[in-house]
């Protein structure tokens, strides 16, 4: 069983060697006890391809792919495009902490330790927040994790959220509650961007477990009237969960200090590439209050001492939360997360530091409302259909033409002009959902323009 | 073996910070985009304006410096043998790292048109392919990031079965032996745990799991080999059992590279099977994480799977997504899982091919019971459950004896074991076993390194009934020496983030 096989260390000797220590003659008496009627006597899979050839047979799958250099991004919607600083690459792929495990053996792992309980730091700063844990897999599922959470700690079942809310999400988010059987409702929000306050108000009783609200929303706008929402929530005793994209706190106020009692949202903008989609980093922090602390899913880092000094040192804290302590009475059943990309974002927002991310928010900000006006200036075209102060995302409808005949007209040109909301929202009618970051040059938004305003002089 | 682990006094981020310091600039915004920033900003009402941000101050190198001391200070697969029961620490071969960072996988936004994702969508599609074959099942979903993940969408699948028979059924079946995900899944999808017990060989009472199943009971979760590695030798039985009631079986994956070509979970007569792809098929665990656990079901189940499903139109030649999935749980995370993890996947599938697939499962479990046959005979170790019976890619001792004659317990062991640079076997799981020491050599592992872990593990030992307290205040050679980790959870002294530490100290 030796022979040239990739990655098996065992020469033919070795086998040989260890086989008699063993006391069998091959390797099938160690399947013995298996019943002979499920071991495979053939087993139907490809043969085995060189280093080389796999690499060119992978790149030849994936050149029928048209990535961001080929194409011009401007679409959002739960992962966004933006600038990755070299450094950020550098130290991810840095491989003492790409191929180490959980660091349950806090002495041998002191490094990603320490780097994750950054992460946790960095964010509980950028959101106001005392405490974020190591990471979920995504805005969604720290979503589903909240509302889990926040029925815990208030033993009600209803949640409610804003009506314009990603649709991945909110479905992501129901099914995360449906062992619990909580009830989501929405709540609707105004053509300004304001919360329907007296919408709200007629939805609350004392069976409100949470008040849920994004900032910015999904349409990318900025609810004026957050903090009178964040205040009804706590006037029935329900907790107030704030959903954020973290590139907009450089400019706008952080939502622990808009009340938030439990803060969501996506890290991928910091340092993270799309990758399709995935992995992305869902962020999940709270109140240092003992009851939401201790209902808090996934792990959580702590800074600590030795046994012996005084020297500093971290390790994992409250794993009486987690499964593999409380098993079936765990508050989630996370285990593994996406511990290296919460190392990305340390290392990106410890790059950019407080004048940094500033900047990517006052960039964004800049570009965003560059967009808006241009376009809105396209005669027949109503942009943004909210309004309201936006940050990064925005909607916009173009009069008697489709969206996805506009979109298909964009393509054309090498842009992905956004998110058909046809699609997503029936009452927005013909609209579409367009994302500008830091990486959108001021002739690419340009171009954008002119593409739509050819459409519409036809 | 002499082992010293990078040691330095590292300062936090925000303690190495110095005003005024960049690390980052952005290209400087256009006369006109700078008149759009002043407008927009005058549109933020005051109260939403972010006035301060404690954020550090730090150059480029100050940052690369201090995170590549941190990288140093960490035990990796690259710096050594990771025997980690249960966790399949094998080599993550750098030709995945270096495919899956083309920017066609990473720069690629997850809700473009379809025909600009043809090469991801055909990955997937073909991937899929290849797990169909190696486990038995008919569809997979990439949805879940983690095993855990999949268990809870495994949960829901079973629970929606029974619903969609018109029956609800509370009850899930969960061994003793089990990962504590499988209980915790199991009640997240809202079934209520009924735990059979293991019997004497180390596998399910079948006695007890038949007085347990009745007409309440929806499936049961099962590790094969479980997580002492046994193979489960009743596993028919079980099958019938279960089936018997028109329950489900689930199969826990994290075991599964004993069995890769060897034995299919879909031949066993499981319904619903997720994989580690970050253990058994070599994609890195990142220091916890980003995994990917995808599910894969049988046909009477494939309703059920979240949207969207990667397909094949043979006329156009296209692959799209189907979407149309009314009788679907729900989507259980955004978009289509953690692709550049499928996509290291794939190339390692390539790569070893069915041959090198039964050398996985072969060679992993060669090398488990050769170090297992060595470790049994060292003073302070006993092996519970049939020590006649081969064990699978794993195996589980007991430091009890070691203990009793010497107050060394396996924590020490497993703190000593790093002095010598060698990562810690899993230890106090699974819990049916005192002392427990749980040690997986994995297939990439050398004879030389195995031996080696051997001779570290037994000098350890030989240490414990020479020098007890030597081994008790282990370890010596590490960054920093045994962690105070009653404190760090303590009430008092809990200092879960730089925020907190600072108002600690007033």
């Amino acid at each position: 069983m030796g022979g040239k096989i990739p990655y098996i260390a065992l020469t033919e000797g070795e086998v040989r060697e260890m086989l008699r220590e063993i006391g069998v003659k091959d390797v099938d008496e160690l399947y013995s006890d298996i019943p002979s009627k499920y071991l495979l006597e053939k087993f139907d899979f490809p043969p085995p391809r060189s280093e080389m050839e796999v690499k060119e047979l992978i790149e030849e799958i994936l050149s029928k792919n048209r990535h961001m250099g080929e194409l011009k991004l401007f679409i959002g919607g739960g992962a966004w495009p933006h600038y990755i600083p070299s450094a950020v690459k550098e130290i991810v792929s840095r491989s003492e902490f790409f191929t180490s495990y959980t660091p349950y053996q806090p002495e041998a792992s002191q490094g990603i330790l320490q780097a994750l309980f950054e992460y946790q730091s960095l964010l509980a700063e950028l959101l106001e927040i005392d405490v974020v844990n190591a990471s979920m897999y995504d805005w969604a599922t720290a979503l589903g994790e909240a509302f889990r959470m926040a029925a815990r700690v208030t033993r009600r079942r209803r949640i409610l959220y804003p009506h314009y809310i990603s649709p991945q999400r909110r479905e992501v988010a129901s099914t995360y509650s449906s062992g619990m059987g909580l009830r989501l409702e929405d709540y609707m929000q105004l053509e300004d961007g304001f919360v329907d306050l007296e919408d709200l108000k007629g939805r609350l009783d004392r069976d409100v477990a949470a008040i849920y609200i994004e900032y910015p929303s999904y349409l990318g706008f900025i609810a004026k009237n957050i903090k009178a929402v964040g205040e009804l929530a706590h006037e029935v005793g329900a907790l107030f969960i704030v959903g954020v994209d973290p590139t907009a706190l450089g400019v706008f106020e952080a939502p622990g200090r808009l009340g938030a009692d439990i803060v969501v949202g996506e890290g991928q903008p910091l340092g993270l590439p799309m990758s399709f989609g995935g992995p992305l980093l869902g962020i999940l922090g709270c109140k240092l209050e003992p009851r939401l602390l201790h209902s808090l899913p996934g792990r959580l880092i702590g800074m600590t001492k030795t046994l012996r000094g005084d020297e500093r040192a971290y390790c994992m804290i409250l794993q009486s939360r987690e499964q593999h302590i409380k098993r079936e009475r765990a508050t989630s059943n996370i285990c593994t997360n996406q511990a290296l990309c919460a190392v990305a974002v340390a290392t990106y927002l410890s790059l950019l530091g407080r004048d940094g991310v500033v900047e990517l928010g006052r960039q964004i900000l800049a570009r965003t409302n560059y967009m808006i006006r241009k376009l809105s200036e396209v005669s027949g075209v109503k942009a943004p259909l909210f309004d309201a102060p936006h940050f990064k995302e925005f909607a916009y409808k173009v009069d008697g033409h489709p969206s996805h005949k506009l979109l298909r007209k964009l393509l054309g040109k090498g842009i992905v002009g956004g998110i058909d909301l046809s699609r997503e929202f029936d009452e927005l009618g013909n609209s579409i959902l367009t994302c500008v970051t830091e990486i959108h040059l001021k002739q690419d938004i340009d171009q954008y323009v002119n593409i739509v305003k050819e459409v519409v002089e036809g | 073996m002499r082992f010293r682990q990078a040691r330095f006094e590292e300062p936090l981020i925000f303690e190495l910070s110095r005003p005024g310091a960049h690390g980052f600039e952005f290209p400087k915004l256009e006369p006109e985009l700078e008149r759009s920033l002043e407008e927009a900003l005058n549109e933020i009402p005051e109260e939403l304006r972010r006035e301060d941000l404690n954020l550090p101050e730090l150059s480029e190198l100050d940052v690369v410096r201090h995170f590549t001391r941190l990288s140093e200070m960490n035990y990796s697969i690259t710096t050594g043998m990771y025997p980690l029961g249960s966790c399949t620490m094998k080599y993550n071969p750098v030709l995945n790292e270096e495919v899956a960072l083309s920017p066609k996988v990473l720069d690629i936004h997850p809700l473009q048109p379809e025909e600009t994702v043809q090469g991801c969508l055909k990955l997937l599609y073909d991937l899929e392919q290849l797990l169909k074959k190696l486990t038995g099942m008919d569809r997979f979903s990439f949805q879940p990031s983690a095993g855990a993940h999949g268990e809870f969408l495994g949960c829901l699948i079973i629970r929606e079965y029974h619903r969609s028979k018109g029956r609800n059924r509370r009850v899930m079946i969960v061994p003793d032996s089990a990962h504590g995900t499988n209980p915790a899944s199991a009640a997240m999808a809202g079934f209520e745990v009924r735990v059979v017990r293991s019997n004497e060989y180390g596998c399910v009472d079948v006695e007890e799991l038949e007085k347990m199943v009745d007409e309440d009971v929806a499936g049961i979760m099962l590790t094969n080999p479980n997580t002492l590695g046994i193979f489960e030798k009743d596993i028919e039985k079980i099958v019938e059992l279960i089936h018997g009631v028109d329950g489900l079986l689930y199969y826990d994956g994290a075991n599964l590279n004993a069995l890769l070509g060897k034995v299919r979970p879909g031949d066993m007569g499981f319904d619903i099977i997720h994989l580690n792809l970050h253990k058994t098929f070599s994609t890195p665990h990142g220091g916890g994480g980003p995994g990917s656990g995808p599910i894969g079901v049988v046909e009477k189940l494939v309703d059920f799977l979240p949207p969207p499903l990667v397909e094949y139109d043979e006329e156009s030649g296209r692959y799209y997504l189907d979407y149309d999935k009314p009788r679907s749980v729900g989507r259980v995370k955004m978009f289509h899982g953690n692709f550049s993890v499928l996509v290291k996947t794939y190339a390692y599938l390539l790569r070893m091919g069915g041959d090198g697939l039964r050398r996985v499962a072969e060679t992993s479990v060669l090398a488990s019971n050769y170090l297992l046959r060595k470790v049994e005979k060292l003073r302070g170790v006993s092996l519970p459950f049939d020590p006649k019976r081969p064990r699978k890619h794993e195996f589980v001792v007991s430091l009890k004896p070691l203990y009793k004659e010497t107050g060394v317990r396996a924590i020490d062991v497993a703190k000593r074991l790093l002095d010598h640079g060698y990562h810690a076997p899993t230890i106090y799981f699974p819990l049916i076993v005192d002392e427990a020491f749980m040690v997986e050599p994995t297939e990439t592992e050398s004879k030389r390194e195995i031996d080696g872990f051997y001779e570290a593990l037994k000098n350890v030992l030989d240490e414990a009934y020479r020098d007890p307290e030597k081994v008790k205040n282990a370890p010596y050679n590490m960054a920093v020496g045994r962690v105070d980790e009653v404190r760090a959870s303590r009430p008092k002294t809990m200092i879960p983030s730089w925020k907190v530490y600072r108002r600690m100290r007033g």
